[in-house]
């Protein structure tokens, strides 16, 4: 069984680094976090926190955008892809479980994104702290940051999957992997802010809004990083809703996430019929 | 005889239409049988059915004994998919590498194999240049990995010029000589009539055929055609005595059952004045894939 998971994430490495993706994609995350960690370097000396702290501030912003869409991108069509072409009816004739056809991609995957994150966040990070200063908790806080950017890709990684599963056609799976990154990055967080200004500070804000945000795998992991790290929570002004949770909710909501995204996908390619 | 592959009154429903009803099949080891029937007949369900890629509304399959889509029967199995695709950025060696490691037999057969199949040449080239015959031959070499008891083929010719179509069915023969059973579905008649055992026919999901060609050519009693060429100004004569039919200008056409044709051959010897040359043409298969996939027939 592991062999054969073994020999599909080959396979699926081969194709994301043939296809440039790994280093389109290492290159788009060491461009934006460079970007970000000199363009935000600015209020440094007011806030009174090191470069590398602000920087990461400015690195978990990006990420929140950047991880789910590179993981949607590289996952989109490793299902519905190989149905249209025919291969997958070809591959399932072969003894490797759908599981296992699964696992070896998100092997594969994983690995590219996980390279991606660590040298484009490690670099802009290396160079932040080298020029303005760090400390042994603003490190901490760029692993931190490198970790659960991750588990933010691992998320959407599953959740590529279920969508790939689910469409007829990769232009579908596509399209559906747009909506869905739409949402969760963008909509739900604007859809959140109008219900927080309509409510003014009642009791919606106060108690409910906290959990509903850490309900979205993208926010959450935005208040993981705000939560563990005060300065971060500072540098990004989210120190209000961060406080008001246990530190538990935001790695739950993201494991959770995994868990049910990886049955999700399972399920979505259980129910197709090459 | 044994059976490796025995199908079992297999029944499949879509919606509330029957894609196959009540479908009985075996092969035998070593065995070669053309599938075939129109465009939507059943031929890609059934093969879906003995990979285990879909399941079986009533009925039974059995892959060397075992479940389609168990571990041993995919092993048992090999399947050339009709028109299939590869992902583009993978070279031949990769893919067939693929297939290797997944059928358990590693990467040692994989370069003989892309030579048996003529794409020793262009094995470490991406698939996204590859001709269609050539990712067709691909797919050949995938179904040789592993000495499979059973392969399937949809379609194997499509997409392939002549020569090539000569390889696969040497292919095919050395695939039955080393004892798979071989099922082939298709289109073209002509190759399948001279390189299979046996003909099994699918007409709306429903077996109407399963015999070796002559035994069906005798159920069906089709016609035999003979065609007789009249010496000068005789034709017409021939025509008037034998009821056959005046065909450009100096030949006569007569159609006659299988039992009569000796009768009407020792007739026309006879008459060596005015007959120069008697020519005959049995029944094709496909006069009788006509017969028995048409709607009107039995």
């Amino acid at each position: 069984m592991i062999g054969r998971i073994l020999a599909i994430a080959r396979t699926e490495a081969l194709i994301v680094r043939r296809n440039r993706w790994v280093f389109l994609a290492t290159l788009i995350m060491l461009l934006f976090a460079l970007a970000l960690t000199f363009a935000g370097s600015a209020p440094t000396g007011t806030l009174g926190v090191d470069r590398l702290t602000v920087a990461v501030a400015s690195m978990t912003t990006l990420s929140v955008y950047l991880a789910p869409l590179l993981a949607l991108m590289m996952s989109f069509d490793s299902i519905a892809g190989e149905a249209d072409r025919g291969s997958l009816a070809l591959l399932l004739s072969y003894p490797a479980g759908r599981g296992e056809i699964l696992a070896g991609k998100y092997v594969a995957h994983l690995s590219a994104l996980a390279f991606a994150m660590i040298v484009g966040f490690g670099t802009a990070g290396a160079i932040a702290g080298a020029t303005g200063g760090a400390s042994p908790e603003s490190v901490t806080a760029l692993l931190r940051l490198i970790g659960t950017s991750i588990l933010l890709g691992a998320v959407f990684l599953a959740f590529g999957y279920m969508l790939s599963g689910l469409a007829g056609s990769p232009a579908a799976a596509a399209g559906l992997s747009a909506a869905l990154w739409l949402v969760f990055v963008v909509l739900y967080d604007l859809g959140l802010l109008g219900a927080v200004v309509v409510d003014s500070g009642g009791y919606f804000t106060q108690h409910i809004f906290p959990w509903v945000l850490a309900a979205n795998p993208a926010d959450a992991f935005r208040l993981w990083n705000m939560a563990a790290s005060p300065d971060v929570a500072l540098a990004t002004g989210m120190a209000g809703v961060s406080a008001s949770l246990p530190a538990w909710a935001a790695p739950v909501s993201l494991g959770f996430w995994l868990v049910a995204g990886f049955v999700l996908a399972r399920m979505a390619f259980r129910r197709l019929e090459p | 005889m044994t059976d490796i592959l025995s199908i079992d009154r297999a029944t499949k429903r879509r919606g509330k239409q029957l894609t196959l009803d009540g479908v009985s099949l075996s092969l035998a080891a070593g065995e070669r049988v053309a599938l075939l029937g129109h465009n939507g007949a059943g031929k890609s369900t059934l093969m879906k059915l003995i990979l285990g890629l879909t399941s079986l509304d009533g009925g039974e399959i059995r892959v060397g004994g075992t479940k389609p889509g168990s571990n041993a029967a995919r092993l048992a199995t090999a399947f050339l998919p009709e028109a299939v695709s590869f992902h583009k950025s993978l070279t031949g060696r990769d893919q067939l590498g693929l297939f290797a490691r997944l059928a358990g037999v590693g990467m040692t057969p994989v370069a003989d194999l892309l030579e048996r199949v003529g794409l020793a040449d262009a094995a470490d080239r991406r698939i996204g240049t590859y001709s269609k015959g050539m990712r067709q031959r691909l797919g050949l070499a995938q179904v040789l990995l592993g000495k499979p008891a059973v392969a399937l083929l949809d379609e194997p010719t499509s997409g392939l010029d002549p020569i090539s179509r000569m390889e696969l069915y040497a292919i095919i023969d050395e695939l039955a000589a080393q004892g798979t059973a071989v099922l082939v579905a298709s289109h073209a008649l002509t190759e399948v009539e001279a390189r299979t055992d046996r003909i099994a026919i699918l007409r709306k999901g429903r077996l109407v055929a399963n015999d070796t060609l002559a035994s069906l050519s005798r159920r069906a009693e089709l016609p035999t055609k003979l065609r007789i060429r009249a010496r000068a100004g005789e034709a017409d004569r021939i025509a008037a005595d034998t009821g056959g039919q005046r065909v450009n200008g100096a030949s006569v056409e007569l159609l006659c059952t299988p039992e009569a044709k000796m009768d009407q051959l020792r007739r026309f010897a006879a008459m060596s004045d005015a007959v120069e040359d008697i020519e005959m043409t049995p029944p094709r298969l496909e006069d009788l894939y006509r017969y028995y996939a048409q709607e009107d027939a039995q």
